[in-house]
């Protein structure tokens, strides 16, 4: 159960901090430069933060008690390959769906 | 202002193809924030105050594993801090409209606008001030509706999604995807592995500090190695 205090200040202050992000340079800071070492770190937040938050659940899944699972690392192989490949993120996301329901099927049926 | 509102429709069609990304999106959040247990309008106002799909779906999974406060607080904004790049790429081309209009345009800057909106002012340089912001409420128009719309039908779908299913896995898929679809360069990859090796190292730290920890690393070795490319 989320704990509804937790949630409604996650609302607030991350609303308002992601408003501030999106408004900072056209509203407030203008044409001003940034440093060279920020552009290159804000270029890679979204690759680094992303994934990690999800690499736990996907070598210890709480849906198996923890246990590495074939299917889910064949999954996000696919997802994966299917990403860089197509650079298309629907394209990859569809692919490892399909396989995260296929391949229990094809296992079993093996 | 007959080519305003041209501008306007132009960005209206350019905007609409994205709803193939935006509406599995959408549903996907508002299944899970019901299956978390949170009430339709309390979803609604989230998706509203926020209006940032994958920190919306960050801080809902921290929220349900009982993180603490910070650490969701810290993640969900780290999600968002690339938009701080739309803000700068867009400063040039929309830094002379007016207060209220940057005010607006701010909170409407998602993903896709700002792609749609960049690609069209770089190409054509003709454009006058007030057909670009024209052009951005075009796109943001479907945008905005389509997503909040597929947030409530996911929403009404939540409930009836039987566990079977297996949505446990559903957001991995999705930021994984993402994810891949952008690895465009070495130091993308590089950013990644380092954010995800450290990341499932520092994996006993109490919880959701090790994930800090791995992103800050990957996006410094990101930026490393990107200097280091540019120098041999």
């Amino acid at each position: 159960m989320i704990d509804r205090t937790t949630f409604w200040t996650v609302v607030v202050v991350l609303g308002a901090a992601t408003y501030l992000i999106r408004f900072s340079f056209l509203g407030i800071l203008g044409n001003r430069p940034l440093p060279l070492w920020l552009v290159r770190a804000l270029r890679y937040t979204a690759v680094a933060v992303l994934p990690a938050l999800v690499a736990p659940a996907v070598l210890w899944p709480p849906a198996t008690g923890g246990e590495p699972d074939p299917v889910r690392l064949a999954t996000v192989a696919v997802t994966v390959l299917a990403g860089i490949f197509s650079r298309n993120m629907i394209a990859a996301i569809t692919a490892g769906g399909l396989t995260f329901y296929l391949a229990p099927q094809i296992l079993s049926g093996l | 202002m007959p080519n305003s509102r041209k501008a306007f429709l132009k960005g209206a069609a350019h905007a609409l193809p994205f709803f193939v990304v935006i509406v599995p999106f959408a549903m996907l959040f508002g299944v899970l924030s019901s299956e978390a247990g949170l009430g339709p309008w309390e979803t609604q106002v989230f998706s509203i105050a926020v209006f940032a799909g994958a920190s919306q779906l960050a801080a809902l999974q921290l929220m349900q594993d009982q993180a603490p406060l910070l650490v969701i607080l810290a993640t969900g904004i780290a999600v968002n801090l690339r938009m701080m790049m739309y803000s700068v790429a867009l400063t040039p081309h929309l830094g002379a409209a007016p207060l209220g209009i940057r005010a607006t345009i701010a909170y409407f800057l998602v993903d896709q606008s700002f792609a749609l909106s960049l690609a069209e002012f770089d190409k054509r340089a003709e454009l006058t001030l007030a057909e670009k912001i024209a052009y951005f409420f075009g796109t943001i128009a479907p945008i905005t509706a389509i997503w909040n719309i597929a947030t409530a039908v996911g929403v009404q779908m939540g409930r009836a999604v039987p566990e079977s299913w297996g949505l446990d896995f559903a957001m991995p898929i999705t930021f994984i995807g993402m994810t891949a679809a952008m690895l465009r360069t070495v130091p993308h990859g590089v950013a990644m592995a380092v954010s995800v090796g450290v990341t499932l190292l520092l994996w006993a730290m109490p919880y959701g500090t090790g994930l800090l920890v791995g992103a800050a690393a990957g996006m410094a070795a990101g930026a490393i190695a990107e200097a280091w490319g540019e120098k041999s």
